[in-house]
């Protein structure tokens, strides 16, 4: 079994370690930070390029190249944005972080902000953080005072603030247009790109980087060690750890920290997590967060690698990294792998599912506010009330009508739990009016 | 409206966070219920002239974030996650056992004026579920013989304040 490498968590609930700066400085705390203002800032962005990093919020873009797309040249001022509005269900890795070491974050969002010129940062912070939210403003006053943060940084001439803000419950604000219109005071509705490209137009239409939380500390630990070192961790193309989040059926659920690449699904969950609960076998997992299309235990995935090597894999045998996940037709997301084993009914599980993104759609396009909501009703009617054989068929033709039409990605977010439970479970969906007869009136646990 | 002073403080410390003052929407509303519990009517004209906007402006604020709310409230807020991971070990029957724990439904005052329960999406604990919150403090692993020792802690306190 590969060997955990802790990066990132490498102090998360150590005995010992506490959120505070003297903790943080005793154990080589913003030695990196010190190291990089006398870099130049361009020389630290082309240690980030180097490095591979790929965005750990869920879309997986490179992080140097998102920060190369930044419109230097314009005058405005540039803003960078945490986004610590961890909502994606299956992902809980950036609650640890913020909670458990916030100066981690502090540091690789000063050094991003250097590397950026940037003179205001905000942390976006989810509303249901109320502690994450007083730990982050802690931290963030005692690392002013230190001069980490605010005027005159460790006696240069850089100067730049950082001030958390919370958001108020609404998934959408991970979106990252969404999360500036409501940084700006307005409800989460995500621009339309083009023209609204962050990195051009983004917070009061000027230049702005929105990193998610782990992606910023992955930035500290590539300057602390350069970035052609940091590319000897993990694979080609999915360089560094990767931190997954496991939750549902597993014996041990929890986070783990492995170069990415490293690790199979079946080493995971079998091997890392315990396997299945006592008695139980693995059904099903969805590998990077609610979103990703599920993956079912006994389907076989075949092809070429890249390397024109063939490849005939079970869902055991996925090395856990974005572009393998990629290739099954699924997705690495945010590392949040949720675990369903065969005492879970696919129509309810879907449906506790649908009632989430009808929930969370922020409602300005029709077939993503209508689609979701439909998909609610006739999965939730299913479970609760008059199942029909054709359902399976009429939920499959809601959901192909959303994704492509909507200004987010929210309409795939949401279409594609729906149609990947209907293409691996239809059976299941066909049989549920009759199966449903025979079920006990408690059973249901998920809607 | 009548905040605290320290409110008031906080109000004005807030705005001076942001470029523009409309960005201080958010805060604000959160400064204020936390003040008085829930965002009273007149919290709509008072935000906009506060932050020289139009009172549609923080209204729509107000009614698209799921975290505010227009009416008060039990005396504790339970928060029990509703989403996949945590209806898998069991989240549904631990939002059934406060309800009747609390003779309650949901989102409720429960008849005690104790508390209102909420069956709200994903609170990102997912390793740990089922998960609620009591007011500001998280509760993990929280099956029903969990949820019962917390309904009867709350009803405890509630006695002896």
């Amino acid at each position: 079994m590969p060997e955990q490498r802790r990066l990132i968590f490498q102090h998360i609930d150590e005995s010992g370690y506490s959120n505070d700066i003297d903790c943080y400085l005793r154990n080589g705390g913003y030695e990196v930070l010190k190291k990089a203002v006398t870099q130049k800032p361009e020389d630290l962005r082309e240690e980030v390029k180097k490095s591979g990093l790929r965005g750990r919020g869920g879309a997986g873009f490179p992080c140097g190249v998102k920060w190369g797309l930044v419109d230097r040249k314009s005058g405005k001022p540039i803003y960078l944005i945490v986004n610590a509005d961890e909502s994606e269900p299956g992902t809980f890795k950036d609650r640890y972080i913020m909670h458990q070491d916030p100066h981690q974050l502090i540091e690789g969002t000063m050094i991003s902000c250097f590397a950026n010129n940037v003179k205001q940062a905000y942390i976006y912070i989810r509303g249901e953080f109320p502690h994450g939210a007083k730990i982050l403003e802690k931290a963030i006053q005692e690392a002013r005072d230190k001069k980490f943060v605010g005027q005159n940084i460790l006696g240069t001439d850089y100067s730049c603030e950082i001030f958390v803000h919370r958001g108020a419950g609404a998934y959408i604000c991970g979106e990252e247009t969404g999360l500036i219109e409501s940084l700006e005071g307005k409800r989460a509705n995500p621009r339309i790109k083009p023209p609204y490209f962050p990195a051009v137009l983004g917070l009061y239409q000027c230049p702005t980087i929105v990193n998610n939380v782990e992606t910023l500390c992955h930035v500290k630990h590539i300057i602390d060690m350069g970035g052609d070192e940091y590319t000897k961790i993990g694979t080609p193309g999915n360089t560094g750890t990767r931190v997954f989040c496991v939750s549902g059926h597993v014996q041990k659920p929890g986070y783990y920290e492995f170069p990415a690449g490293t690790i199979t699904m079946g080493q995971l969950l079998n091997e890392v997590c315990g396997g299945p609960l006592p008695g139980r076998k693995f059904k099903a997992v969805i590998p990077g967060g609610s979103s990703a299309k599920i993956l079912k235990f006994g389907e076989r995935f075949k092809g070429k690698l890249r390397s024109g090597e063939a490849y005939d894999w079970g869902v055991e045998d996925v090395p856990m990294d974005f572009d393998s996940l990629a290739m099954i037709g699924t997705m690495g997301g945010s590392g949040g792998v949720i675990v369903m084993d065969d005492s879970v009914n696919m129509v309810e599980a879907l449906a506790n599912i649908n009632a989430f993104y009808s929930h969370e759609s922020c409602g300005q396009c029709t077939p993503c506010r209508e689609g979701s909501l439909w998909m609610k009703k006739i999965s939730s009617r299913m479970v609760h009330g008059e199942a029909r054989k054709e359902d399976g068929a009429l939920l499959k033709s809601v959901a192909d009508q959303i994704p492509g039409r909507t200004i987010c990605a929210f309409g795939e977010a949401c279409s594609w739990p729906t149609q990947s439970f209907l293409a691996k479970f239809g059976e299941e969906f066909t049989a549920y009016p009759e199966a449903k007869k025979s079920k006990p009136a408690d059973s249901h646990v998920l809607v | 409206m009548n905040l605290k002073p320290e409110t008031m403080q906080q109000i004005e410390e807030v705005i001076t966070h942001y470029p523009q003052k409309r960005s201080a929407t958010l805060p604000l509303l959160h400064l204020i219920q936390e003040d008085i519990g829930y965002l009273p009517p007149e919290t709509t004209e008072w935000v906009a002239a506060k932050l020289e906007i139009q009172p549609i402006n923080v209204y729509e604020v107000i009614t698209f974030y799921p975290m505010f709310r227009q009416k008060p409230i039990g005396r504790r807020h339970i928060r029990v996650c509703r989403t996949l991971s945590c209806a898998l070990t069991g989240g549904y029957k631990t939002c059934e056992t406060l309800k009747s724990e609390f003779n309650t439904e949901l989102n409720e005052i429960s008849p005690d004026g104790n508390v209102t329960i909420e069956f709200v999406e994903c609170l990102a604990s997912c390793g740990t579920g089922p998960v609620l919150m009591v007011d500001d403090e998280l509760h993990e692993k929280v099956d029903c013989a969990k949820a019962k020792q917390i309904a009867a802690q709350i009803k405890a306190e509630a006695k002896s304040s």
